[in-house]
């Protein structure tokens, strides 16, 4: 992995007079988060090998404004909207792939209203569709054969309906999909989302991570797939106090791809 | 004096049904008083979800034991009401068994009525033992003490009784038809009706004289009656509100995707002040705008919430299938979806007797849902997962109270939990809920 990642900002795209076809929305997690960045990259390696003329904002970018909207703060929330809407309406932004379903819900639903109108799609669903235009091609490699289980989003899930996209792509990599008891619309959360990330739990009996990761080890996976950088960080936490994780791994779709096809 | 029971059922009917207009105007009223909010959008896609939700129980049987058993009590709720409005004819106007006339096809009405009779008899009781013996962890809740708790039960007692009096009385008019009594007995001396089920019952009244029988079937009759007069009371004081507000809660929901939260309008006037470069700061209010207290941010009482949100909470029947689905109350913390709903619907309550007693107005008591009804604690605990909005088989939607709740406490009230006001603070200093150099986002491309 020691290639450069070729990975414009859309300032320079506009320096050359030119326009991607998708901007690649980082998120917050995305771009600080160790755990995350590693997400980052393999979905920027993929759009490398399959030649998709992408950018990223890079410093231009700022939260979306998700967390404090959902914690109430809709003050902070349309402040940053407002701005990030200035910033993608001024380089004329058409659609937007991002990794993180809590920037894919909040751009893709809040920001209409505000004077930001994009197309805006979760990365499985992007790579879904560039396997169906066979622009990437996917085989199993090391998953093959392999007990995976997939952890729905709720941002991707419920909040937007998006069941499939991430599962087709499991399928693609000829894996053993196996569906936790709590799954799709009845999917249960890991504990993240509402801001909940960037505060202590309530007082209560277990953390909820802990419980969804119950229900993973419950279909003995080989690897829990995950589809959000927030739901990767408490799945993974849950799997070390298991203490589960020499024998089961936490991975983006993005990353289970990359690492099938050696990127 | 034959004319005296036409009498006294038509006073009985006019009561009954008086006080329950009454009490629905009240609820109306009570309804009303939330914030407006437009859902008159799309109409073919709001009569698809009550079609499906609603009538159609999609959500209900997504639960097989509870959900089956209910569609058999709900359709024998609505099948059932078919036989009510013989009675009531028959009773105004002291005839007997008016439809009768129909022959094979009133035959098959009665015999309808009787084997869903027998079933909504069986599936009430089998609701009572998942209630009362089974020790399902939902209905034993903290919110499902004291009067939820009798409240269930007086329901299913209610339609128990209900159930076996309208299989007496058929059972005694059976009887009555076999023995020839006059009035009840056609004048061919065929039997009027089917009874499959009270067929069975009738045996037992063998014995009995015609003055007997037709003492128990008038008193069937009338008990079952005017236990339908009560039950239709009873409904504005109990949780049972649902049979009839679950169509316009369906109607009303939300058809966005559950994802998107409202944009507050009041913030986005404030915030597109503050980008507008030609803003002037120090200009006065235009004439034209509103004298009076600013709006206020979020939600701390009922008044604040919107009349959807009003109607949710009444509409709820606290089944519980949201607190079941909760992450927070999975784990042991103390949010309950359930409980927001009922928690609204108690404080709303209490405003609109205040309203009665003070002669149309409201006179602050003192008190407010946020802290008095719903603690800071519960609406923390939220993921805002939407598996609550999810579950709920008539469309209530308690996660958008907790938001507004949220809202202000954090707009108005400041008092968000420290972590919550850090994250807060990251994103508007550095953009990144951390305390990262926004200048830094890109950093991560020639990281290896």
């Amino acid at each position: 992995m020691s290639e450069t990642l070729k990975v414009p900002t859309m300032a320079e795209y506009m320096a050359q007079g030119k326009s991607p076809e998708v901007l690649f929305w980082v998120g917050c997690a995305g771009s600080f988060d160790d755990r995350a960045k590693k997400i980052t990259k393999a979905f920027a390696r993929i759009l490398n090998k399959a030649n998709v003329d992408f950018a990223v904002l890079g410093a231009e970018e700022s939260c979306t404004g998700d967390p404090a909207k959902r914690a109430g703060n809709e003050f902070l929330f349309q402040m940053q909207a407002v701005t990030n809407i200035e910033v993608l309406n001024g380089y004329d932004i058409k659609k937007i792939v991002t990794a993180c379903p809590h920037c894919f819900n909040t751009l893709k639903n809040e920001y209409p209203s505000l004077g930001g109108n994009y197309d805006v799609v979760h990365h499985t669903q992007f790579l879904k569709s560039l396997l169906d235009d066979g622009r990437l091609t996917v085989e199993g490699g090391k998953f093959k054969g392999k007990r995976i289980t997939f952890h729905d989003p709720c941002y991707l899930g419920r909040a937007n309906g998006v069941y499939e996209a991430p599962r087709d792509l499991l399928r693609k990599l000829d894996v053993e999909l196996v569906e936790m008891r709590k799954c799709k619309t009845n999917g249960l959360c890991c504990g993240a989302g509402g801001a909940q990330m960037f505060k202590e739990p309530e007082p209560g009996n277990k953390d909820v991570n802990i419980e969804r990761t119950e229900q993973a080890l419950e279909v003995k996976p080989d690897v829990i797939a995950a589809g959000c950088p927030f739901c990767n960080t408490m799945m993974t936490d849950g799997i070390k106090g298991k203490e589960k994780e020499d024998s089961i791994e936490v991975m983006d779709i993005a990353e289970m791809i990359a690492s099938a096809e050696e990127l | 004096m034959q004319y005296i029971p036409n009498i006294v059922f038509i006073i009985a009917l006019i009561l009954g049904v008086g006080f329950f207009a009454k009490n629905v105007k009240k609820l109306l009223r009570n309804i009303n008083l939330g914030r407006d909010i437009d859902r008159s959008d799309n109409k073919p896609a709001r009569w698809k979800n009550m079609a499906k939700i609603a009538l159609g129980q999609y959500k209900m049987v997504k639960r097989p034991v509870s959900g089956i058993i209910h569609v058999i009590v709900y359709l024998g709720f609505i099948i059932i009401n078919i036989e009510v409005l013989e009675i009531i004819i028959d009773g105004i106007f002291g005839t007997h068994r008016i439809f009768s006339f129909l022959g094979g096809f009133y035959d098959f009405l009665i015999g309808t009525f009787e084997i869903f009779a027998a079933l909504v008899f069986v599936g009430v009781v089998i609701f009572w033992i998942r209630r009362n013996v089974m020790n399902i962890k939902r209905f034993m809740a903290r919110e499902m003490t004291s009067w939820p708790k009798l409240d269930a039960n007086l329901i299913l007692y209610f339609e128990m009784v209900l159930m076996g009096l309208f299989l007496t009385m058929n059972a005694a008019d059976l009887q009555l038809q076999i023995q020839g009594a006059d009035h009840y007995a056609s004048t061919t001396g065929e039997i009027m009706g089917a009874f499959p089920i009270s067929q069975y019952i009738a045996p037992l009244f063998e014995g009995m004289s015609t003055s007997s029988l037709v003492i128990l079937e008038r008193a069937a009759w009338w008990l079952h009656i005017l236990g339908i007069l009560v039950f239709l009371n009873y409904l504005y004081y109990s949780k049972h509100l649902h049979i009839l507000l679950a169509f316009p809660n369906t109607w009303y929901a939300k058809l966005k995707p559950q994802g998107e939260f409202t944009n507050v309008e009041a913030v986005t006037k404030e915030v597109m002040l503050m980008m507008d470069p030609d803003a002037d700061p120090f200009a006065a209010p235009p004439e034209d705008e509103a004298e009076g207290e600013p709006e206020k941010f979020g939600a701390s009482d009922v008044m604040d919430l919107n009349w959807v949100q009003l109607m949710n909470s009444y509409s709820c029947t606290e089944c519980g299938r949201c607190t079941s689905e909760c992450p927070a109350n999975q784990t042991g913390k103390l949010l309950s979806p359930r409980k927001i709903m009922m928690d609204t619907r108690d404080r709303l309550e209490t405003v609109g007797k205040n309203i009665d007693a003070n002669k149309g107005v409201f006179i602050p008591d003192g008190k407010q849902l946020l802290d008095d009804y719903i603690t800071k604690e519960e609406l923390w605990a939220c993921t805002t997962c939407n598996a609550c909005v999810e579950a709920c088989p008539i469309g209530i939607d308690p996660l958008s109270i907790i938001m507004e709740m949220r809202r202000y406490m954090v707009m108005e009230e400041s008092s968000a939990p420290t972590d919550l006001n850090n994250a807060m603070t990251n994103i508007e200093n550095n953009g990144a809920p951390w305390p990262f150099n926004q200048m830094d986002r890109g950093n991560w491309i020639s990281e290896n």
